[in-house]
């Protein structure tokens, strides 16, 4: 059913679209990051995709899974980050939308403004992976603090690695410590 | 600096025996009358209310009463993970109890961070406040937790809580720098 919307979207942007694919039952259409507003915007306007599901980011770095052959892999010549953005019809059709980012310049357009629902979603895949989504309203950290540096869910953040706020190296609480001295 | 930190129980008999009839009625006062502070956050929270609940009945030992205010309660009960960025506001709560006041770790999660060994979870809520008696359990059985009131109740009336102690040493300090 689905197929179909595929094949629309390819006739309708054939220099917006990278490739599609179907994996698992899930259509999957890869869009250029320049015309991802403007695909976004006739798929709901046009097609009726006007509920959001999810927006994720999914971190490709040294992705080696079992069975795949070695071409598959990734390199670094591949971009680094996919960001999805998963959307529904009213005629409940499923179609995700991914967009590669390559790791120096991790920049995707945001469709914040076409759904209001993705404005937390986009600042939680800022927060966790640093992916920047340009023309977001309010593009700050959602989960962690301010002062947290770095983004923990990128493969390359250490595994056990915290950033504490606070610390009890007042000694004046902690008898113990004060006696040892 | 003589201030014993830990003891036996023939120690502990041993300083009953030297206790002060005041020092012993204000102990046993207190131990009677705990005051919780619920810092609930997490699911650990459930068997906390059932704790408190008529089945278990926290109420047998005089720690029936949640006070929503750290200024009114004297025993903080730390009830699910503590995240980082939890950290300063659990200390404000702490700083802002009355003295003398106990804390306990319910769960493993507030004792060492259990099984979140990531960026966000604290290892321990020890490290931000001292803990006086700790809860281990995924989450722990009632009858856990009201063993750990039993044992908190204990070291009130010895006067080894972490706040006691502190207070006894200032007042320890100071009688020395006097002399």
């Amino acid at each position: 059913m689905a197929k179909q919307v595929l094949d629309a979207l390819t006739a309708k942007f054939p220099h917006a679209v990278d490739r599609t694919e179907m994996t698992y039952g899930d259509e999957v259409a890869w869009i250029k990051r320049d015309h991802l507003v403007e695909v976004a915007k006739w798929l709901r306007d046009e097609l009726g995709f006007v509920f959001p599901v999810f927006v994720t980011a999914i971190d490709r770095l040294d992705w080696k899974p079992i069975g795949l052959p070695p071409s598959e892999h990734w390199n670094e010549d591949k971009p680094r980050f996919e960001v999805a953005y998963q959307l529904r019809s009213k005629t409940n059709q499923r179609l995700r939308l991914k967009i590669a980012a390559p790791e120096q310049d991790p920049r995707v357009p945001s469709l914040a403004e076409l759904w209001p629902a993705f404005n937390w979603q986009e600042r939680e895949t800022f927060d966790m992976y640093g992916i920047r989504f340009d023309g977001h309203p309010d593009l700050r950290r959602i989960y962690l603090y301010e002062e947290f540096v770095g983004y923990p869910l990128r493969k390359d953040y250490p595994k056990e690695k915290r950033q504490p706020l606070v610390r009890r190296d007042d000694l004046a609480l902690n008898p113990l410590k004060k006696e040892v001295r | 600096m003589g201030v014993e930190l830990s003891t036996t129980r023939l120690e502990d008999a041993a300083k009953w025996a030297k206790q002060s009839l005041l020092e012993r009625g204000s102990n046993w006062g207190r131990k009677f009358s705990l005051f919780t502070y619920p810092f609930v956050t997490a699911c650990c929270g459930m068997e906390f209310m059932s704790v408190a609940g008529p089945k278990y009945d926290l109420a047998r030992f005089g720690a029936e009463f949640p006070r929503f205010s750290p200024r009114q309660s004297d025993l903080l009960m730390i009830v699910g993970t503590i995240t980082e960025k939890q950290g300063p506001a659990l200390k404000r709560v702490f700083d802002q109890m009355a003295e003398p006041k106990w804390v306990i770790a319910f769960g493993v999660c507030a004792s060492t961070g259990g099984f979140y060994q990531n960026y966000h979870a604290m290892p321990g809520c020890d490290q931000v406040i001292p803990v006086d008696v700790y809860i281990p359990g995924c989450p722990p059985r009632p009858e856990q937790v009201l063993d750990a009131i039993i044992l908190l109740m204990d070291r009130i009336q010895h006067g080894r809580g972490h706040s006691q102690l502190r207070t006894k040493r200032e007042d320890l300090i100071a009688a020395e720098r006097e002399e």
